[in-house]
């Protein structure tokens, strides 16, 4: 991941981009009203004792008029640019995002011969192509913030929020939680893959099946199905069905773990199943004893998850 | 007192000694518990805010080492939570507001020439009830039970369900306490302005900072109620079952946003207003002349308060609101800079060739304009609503509101502290002492708070208690962090100084600043009873128009505490008053306030039982003692 990869400086979305258009001129006309008011403090500082000004009255009432002016243009400005990022696109593809205390729930519904899928903490998004996230809570309120492509919106208990957004860019961006949400707000973030159409549906292919029949083979199913895990994780093509945690049917194939806590890698997968509340203090999965001989064949069936 | 020239020596020293027979309260533990003079209780007031800031800063100290570098140890994320929420609550609400009404408690009094406050054990009521509730909240704290929900609440997280213990109820009730001594402050700041004025200060004689308290009080009034509605419903879907924000239940998670930002918003123009009236004050004062556009800058205050009102909801353009609507909200959050552009422009005009005496207090408020000034332009920026997606809860917005709130409040309060010192304690604090903390404070607050425009562009969120070591954001917060130090630096200074001058200040006389508003007619500190003679005012700039001899009124009694009265509009004298004697009900009052209140986040019953006590303590306050009230 890139030093750029959350930064409202460096946009790979059109919502981005018109939002930073508006950010650079607006910052400059507000930066020289600013440089303009210090001069004029230096020059009356520096200024030969005498009576107050003759035309001080004048000068005042010229500048409130002036300030006047600038906040209309600034608030026409603004409207200008919010309406098109409000405008609806044809065809977008629709992905709902739920937000959980502290990770992400996606949903891609059937969209023509794709069938729908749910997975969680990544969210994958053709290059070019329109996007409507269907933003919602389970909890308490989150919000959707990648700042490379759009700006944030909340998302809240009983309330249904849309964001609009068109990728321009191919690459990695970092999405995280911008409402305080708990404990674990700081550990709520979300890599948001963006992949040329052909590279997009191929994923989105291979996350709709079910696991790898070679996971399912392994003697950690087992262990999986028969402890603590499958109350809540859903492995699809196993007997695992929970729903309060995240859906694990292709965790392997997830850039991070824990809601862009770890890299993806067969250690962090043992840390975090023998340890998450030393990774994670606070979060919802508990602690669950396992032997040295359970771990292992937890996380190698963790690990063939793809 | 300045001038008495129609009194001989004799007959003033038997007037003080029968002025000091009534007003003085009674020296020891006793009187200092029962004393309801606006001087004792204001000093305490600003004493005991400023030891809160002191707190409220040594939490940002420890947020600043945790932020230092990526993947920080100092603080776990439950001990972050509870320290991010104590630093916002303590500096909101027991100090910024409180400091700034304890100054017009104090001050207001002396400026409008009258010898104590309206409700004056309303008053003393108050700063109890306000000392209770900050001690509520800071006991919880270090026994772990502090509230972990952030400043604002944001239900669900600090609702049943999401926020379990007693945490966000203690928040909750101290806002209550807040609530109550706000109140009673506003209410009695009014009432002074109103009725206590000295004779002949009409409307358009009142100093500048008397009419930002004036509004401040006003602002108070109109927004308290709804944080009273919030914090009671919070309270009640907690402690008894009610459903207002449960969205499952038919409540409505948005209803508490509204509530709380339709008096949060104000709330910081109840710190933001009462800085302009000591800018104004300071400027007028060392320029030498009256602020440019009396008119202009009151009816910007007005302007100021009214408007606050109307634009809560940029705190919530990221919530899904009607775009139109937003942009509605766009409209009145930058339409608020005419009347703060206005303000502005006004003292730039003051300073033109003025040549002002550059000591500490003008320095203060050159701080205040750079840095302010730079506030203002980042609060447009967070008004429009495009931007705002970006920049809110990110730490763009933490120095936006740091350099409004510090710069356009703090500075100010420092330079009013150094400014009024000299009245409060009757000397002066020490010039190259104030000049080195000043320039730390000034330099370490942009040093510490300039970064953090970059690092929330960067995308660096709020409230986080630490963050990866792949984002790019260590070397900036590292920076921040140091500098951070170097403001802590300053403000140690500060209060050394501060500490110090107290006992070896050099000697300050009645005026030492040549000033023009009345409480510097009067001996510092003043006298228990303010003003030997009520003063006549007979312009602007009382002391300034007629500086040999100020014009005095006569004919109160001396035999009781007596006020005189005035008219609202010309200040014309209508009535002698009875102010109440010292009395030790608003203490019991407030220790049974406090009673109930604590008790009531156990059980709802409390406010049944608990009502008994408040009940018994206000009757035995106001028994009637067969003093008529007044005699027109």
């Amino acid at each position: 991941m890139n030093g750029a990869a959350q930064s409202a400086l460096a946009p790979g979305g059109a919502e981005a981009a018109a939002i930073l258009s508006l950010f650079w001129p607006v910052t400059a006309l507000l930066g020289a009203i600013w440089l303009a008011v210090l001069l004029v403090l230096a020059l009356g500082l520096w200024r030969r004792p005498g009576a107050a000004p003759r035309r001080a009255g004048l000068a005042v009432g010229a500048a409130t008029a002036g300030t006047v002016l600038v906040v209309i243009g600034l608030t026409l400005a603004s409207y200008l640019v919010t309406r098109p990022l409000s405008a609806a696109a044809e065809a977008p593809l629709v992905v709902q995002v739920q937000g959980r205390q502290w990770w992400w729930q996606v949903t891609y519904p059937a969209e023509g011969d794709a069938p729908g899928f749910t997975t969680a903490n990544e969210l994958r998004l053709p290059l070019g192509r329109p996007v409507r996230l269907e933003l919602a809570a389970a909890d308490v309120i989150h919000s959707f913030w990648v700042p490379n492509l759009a700006g944030k919106q909340d998302m809240i208990p009983g309330r249904d929020n849309a964001l609009l957004l068109t990728p321009r860019q191919a690459g990695i961006f970092r999405a995280q939680c911008a409402e305080f949400c708990g404990m674990q707000h700081a550990r709520m973030a979300l890599p948001v893959v963006v992949q040329p159409a052909a590279e997009f549906a191929r994923w989105r292919a291979g996350q709709a099946a079910p696991a790898a029949a070679e996971a399912l083979a392994v003697a950690g199913r087992q262990v999986f199905e028969s402890r603590q895990c499958s109350a809540c994780h859903t492995v699809r093509g196993s007997e695992a069905a929970g729903s309060t945690g995240p859906d694990l049917t292709h965790l392997a194939s997830r850039e991070t773990l824990g809601a862009g806590l770890l890299p993806m890698t067969r250690g962090a997968l043992a840390a975090w199943t023998a340890d998450p509340q030393t990774l994670k203090p606070g979060n919802n999965m508990p602690l669950v004893p396992l032997t040295a001989d359970e771990l292992q064949a937890l996380t190698e069936f963790l690990a063939l998850l793809r | 007192m300045r001038a008495q020239p129609r009194d001989t020596g004799r007959e003033e020293a038997a007037l003080e000694a029968s002025l000091a027979a009534v007003w003085s309260s009674r020296p020891g533990l006793l009187g200092w518990l029962t004393t309801v003079d606006h001087k004792a209780i204001g000093r305490r007031y600003i004493v005991t805010a400023f030891l809160f800031l002191a707190l409220g800063g040594v939490l940002a100290l420890l947020m600043r080492w945790q932020l230092a570098q990526p993947e920080g140890r100092l603080l776990g994320p439950d001990r972050y939570n509870q320290v991010f929420t104590m630093h916002g609550t303590t500096m909101m609400f027991l100090f910024a507001v409180p400091v700034m009404e304890a100054m017009g408690v104090y001050l207001v009094p002396l400026m409008v020439g009258t010898r104590n406050i309206a409700f004056p054990r309303l008053n003393a009521f108050s700063y109890w009830v306000y000392l209770f509730g900050g001690a509520l909240l800071w006991i919880a704290f270090l026994l772990d039970m502090a509230p972990d929900v952030g400043w604002f609440a944001y239900v669900p997280l600090a609702g049943p369900q999401y926020g379990p213990g007693k945490r966000a109820d203690i928040w909750a009730q101290m806002i209550t306490f807040t609530e109550v001594s706000a109140l009673a402050v506003a209410v009695g700041l009014v009432v002074t302005v109103f009725k206590q004025r000295a004779p002949g200060m009409s409307l358009d004689r009142i100093p500048l900072f008397v009419w930002a308290m004036l509004v401040t009080s006003f602002v108070v009034i109109l927004a308290m109620p709804s944080i009273v509605l919030a914090s009671t419903a919070l309270i009640l879907d907690r402690l008894v079952g009610t459903q207002f924000f449960n969205p499952a239940a038919g409540g409505d998670v948005l209803l508490w946003q509204h509530l709380f930002w339709f008096f949060g918003h104000p709330e910081v123009y109840i710190i933001f207003i009462p800085a302009v009236g000591m800018v104004s004050t300071i400027l007028a004062t060392f320029c030498r002349r009256p602020v440019f556009g009396y008119l202009a800058m009151v009816l910007a205050l007005v302007g100021t308060g009214l408007l606050a009102f109307g634009l809560w909801v940029h705190h919530m353009f990221t919530t899904g609101l009607p775009r139109l609507g937003e942009s509605f909200f766009t409209a009145s959050s930058m339409a608020i800079a005419v009347p703060s552009g206005l303000q502005i422009f006004c003292w730039l005009a003051t300073l033109w060739g003025a040549r002002p005496r550059l000591t500490v207090p003008m320095l203060y408020v050159l701080a205040f304009l750079f840095t302010f000034v730079l506030g203002g332009m980042t609060g447009v920026m967070v008004a429009s609503v495009p931007l705002d997606t970006q920049l809110h809860d990110s730490f763009f917005v933490v120095a936006h509101f740091h350099y409004v709130l510090v710069g356009g409040a703090v500075f100010p309060l420092l330079g009013a502290i150094h400014y009024w010192y000299p009245k409060l304690t009757g000397r002066l604090m020490e010039e190259r002492l104030g000049r080195w903390a000043w320039g730390l404070v000034f330099g370490g607050f942009n040093l510490a708070f300039f970064p953090m425009h970059l690092l929330g562009l960067w995308g660096m969120p709020r409230r986080v208690y630490t963050y990866p070591p792949e984002l790019p954001w260590g070397g900036l917060n590292l920076f921040s962090s140091l500098s951070a130090a170097l403001l802590a630096a300053g403000f140690l200074l500060f209060f050394w100084n501060a500490w110090r001058s107290a006992r070896h200040g050099e000697a300050a006389g009645p005026d030492p600043w040549g000033a023009g508003t009345l409480e510097w007619a009067t001996s510092s500190p003043p006298p228990p009873w303010n003003f030997t003679r009520i003063p006549v005012v007979e312009g602007a700039d009382p002391l300034r128009d007629s500086p040999d001899a100020l014009k005095v009124a006569a004919g109160l009694r001396l035999d009781r505490r007596e006020l005189l009265l005035t008219s609202v509009m010309a200040a014309e004298p209508e009535a002698r008053e009875s102010s109440p004697r010292d009395s030790v009900w608003p203490l019991l009052a407030a220790i049974a306030t406090t009673a109930m209140l604590i008790w009531s986040i156990f059980t709802p019953w409390a406010v049944v039982w608990g009502a008994i006590p408040v009940a018994a303590t206000l009757i035995f306050w106001f028994w009637p003692r067969g003093t008529p009230e007044d005699e027109s």
